[in-house]
């Protein structure tokens, strides 16, 4: 059974389809890719998965019960998290405390103490121990996408949703992101779902691949299927190029 | 010399209550992001039902205890009723509502109990202790005393509980707290209903040395308001620090600057909160919020 399946979803912005019956299906432990032109619509499908928006038709499923008779505020709860392309952190909070309330449905109202033990070894593993105590306005961007990965982390997800990790990283900072991500999956037992503009990094670590173009599912297999498929060469370089 | 002591004596007294309501104020700025300008009205409020309590023969301490439960729960209704309607609009709407509030619950405090000032018999002492010519009473001691309890419970709250981080980060970052599993309009109203409880605490004490009338509030929210901009809109430590420290310096100004007296006191507050945002805004225990444009 498919961990997280999206079946006909559609949303609509006004007079614009930002997703336009789109399926798509995630297998437990894969690394999957959503790739596609700026305005595709990924990271409207990241928002509809964690509904911040409701799709307007269509059916989306995790461990085979929907999503969207689940509150906006227990899809944690239920196994997934996400971060954003440009960061969305409690600005005048600390570090500690941005990662802590991560921890938020895992735990109990007054107790903030049994979340801190394990909010420390995440703190460490993703390199940002020695800034806890740091209010997080100020923060270079790169240390801010670590806080915003421990956040998620913190939050026990089966599911995690990474929206453009590599952007704002150099060259060599992206080669090794990809073998981080690897290595997340395997110690936090995670599937991932991952859009990312960097080509190298998806082709490199994802399992499969989907495609998105004006809203539009166009392409999914794998990523030498992808990258063969005539439809993805021409909505990333235009029809010329796949007539040439 | 004994002047001297007996003015900050007294300044500590008066500022205990102003750091009370301050705290109030903190609070619910930094659990929903609102100024409160109601915040005096609903403490006068409390302490009106609180009299009402005692004057029925109710003993001090269970009056106390219901009036918080009942203001708990006032604060929540405020927030599910007139507030979250609202919310989510343009803050400077909500920072109306609130001034409607204000004019509001004082016109249903002159309505029920009428205008005329009320003993209110507290749970300390008003008699005068005299200690080398230094006049102060139970009372006095008994507000500071709680307004430092008060304080830390606050602090335990904000800091070491989930639930505490959970009101802080719906604040701070509505969508981004439900993503993370809070629920954002339950932290809104637990926001309002325990800025209420501060609001009624603070009524409470401030009643016996005041005069319980409709309007006891109205001075002691403006010296609450430059009180939580001196020590820092956002810290609780500040808000009791800024209080204490306001009513040192207004009674040491009031009675050494004679052109000041005690007819400027009120300019002088509103003068420490001009001088606060220009020279140091985020205030004394505040941190400076920087943003990333």
């Amino acid at each position: 059974m498919a961990l997280l399946s999206v079946r006909d979803v559609t949303r609509r912005f006004g007079g614009i389809v930002a997703i336009d019956d789109v399926s798509l299906d995630v297998q437990p432990g894969q690394i999957v890719g959503l790739i596609g032109p700026n305005g595709a619509g990924k990271t409207t499908l990241f928002n509809v998965i964690t509904r911040l928006y409701r799709p307007d038709s269509g059916r989306l499923d995790f461990e085979g019960k929907s999503l969207l008779r689940t509150p906006p505020h227990r899809i944690v709860r239920r196994g997934i998290a996400r971060t954003f392309q440009n960061v969305e952190l409690f600005r005048t909070m600390t570090v500690l405390d941005n990662v802590l309330v991560g921890a938020h449905s895992r735990t109990r109202p007054f107790r903030g103490g049994a979340a801190r033990g394990h909010v420390q070894e995440v703190l460490d593993y993703v390199g940002i121990a020695g800034v806890a105590h740091r209010p997080v306005a100020g923060l270079p961007f790169g240390t801010l996408k670590r806080v915003e990965l421990a956040r998620a982390l913190v939050a026990e997800p089966k599911l995690l949703l990474l929206d453009e990790p590599a952007g704002g990283l150099n060259h060599e900072e992206v080669s090794e992101l990809g073998a981080f991500i690897r290595k997340l999956r395997e110690d936090f037992d995670l599937t991932v779902l991952l859009v990312e503009h960097h080509m190298g990094l998806v082709m490199g670590i994802a399992e499969r691949i989907h495609v998105l173009d004006f809203g539009r599912k166009i392409a999914e297999g794998s990523p030498d299927e992808v990258q063969r498929n005539p439809a993805v060469i021409e909505a990333y370089l235009g029809a010329d190029a796949s007539a040439a | 010399m004994t002047n001297f002591i007996q003015q900050i004596v007294s300044g500590l007294a008066s500022g205990g209550i102003y750091g009370l309501l301050a705290l109030a104020l903190v609070l619910i700025h930094r659990s929903t992001g609102v100024i409160n300008f109601a915040q005096g009205e609903m403490a006068t409020l409390s302490a009106f039902v609180c009299w009402t309590l005692i004057s029925h023969g109710w003993a001090f301490w269970p009056a106390f205890g219901a009036t918080l439960v009942l203001s708990f729960a006032g604060g929540l209704a405020l927030e599910t009723t007139i507030i979250r309607p609202i919310q989510g609009g343009p803050l400077l709407g909500i920072v109306i509502l609130t001034i409607g509030l204000l004019i509001a619950f004082n016109g249903l405090d002159t309505w029920i109990w009428g205008g005329a000032a009320k003993q209110f018999h507290g749970p300390f002492s008003t008699a005068p202790i005299r200690v080398g010519g230094v006049a102060f009473s139970k009372q006095d001691l008994g507000v500071i005393a709680v307004a430092f309890v008060v304080l830390a419970l606050v602090g335990v709250l904000f800091t070491r509980t989930r639930l505490g981080l959970g009101l802080r980060a719906a604040a701070v970052n509505p969508d981004e707290a439900r993503l993370v599993g809070v629920r954002v309009p339950s932290m809104l109203a637990l926001g309002w209903g325990l800025a209420a409880v501060l609001g009624a605490i603070a009524g409470v004490m401030a009643a016996p040395s005041l005069f319980l009338e409709p309007n006891m509030m109205q001075t002691v929210l403006l010296y609450a308001f430059a009180a939580a901009v001196l020590g820092g809109m956002d810290s609780p430590l500040g808000a009791v620090v800024g209080g204490l420290l306001l009513g040192v310096l207004l009674n040491l100004v009031g009675t050494y600057v004679h052109w000041i007296g005690g007819e400027l006191r009120l300019a002088t507050a509103l003068a420490v909160i001009l001088a606060v945002l220009l020279v140091r805004p985020s205030g004394l225990f505040g941190r400076a919020a920087a943003r990333r444009v």
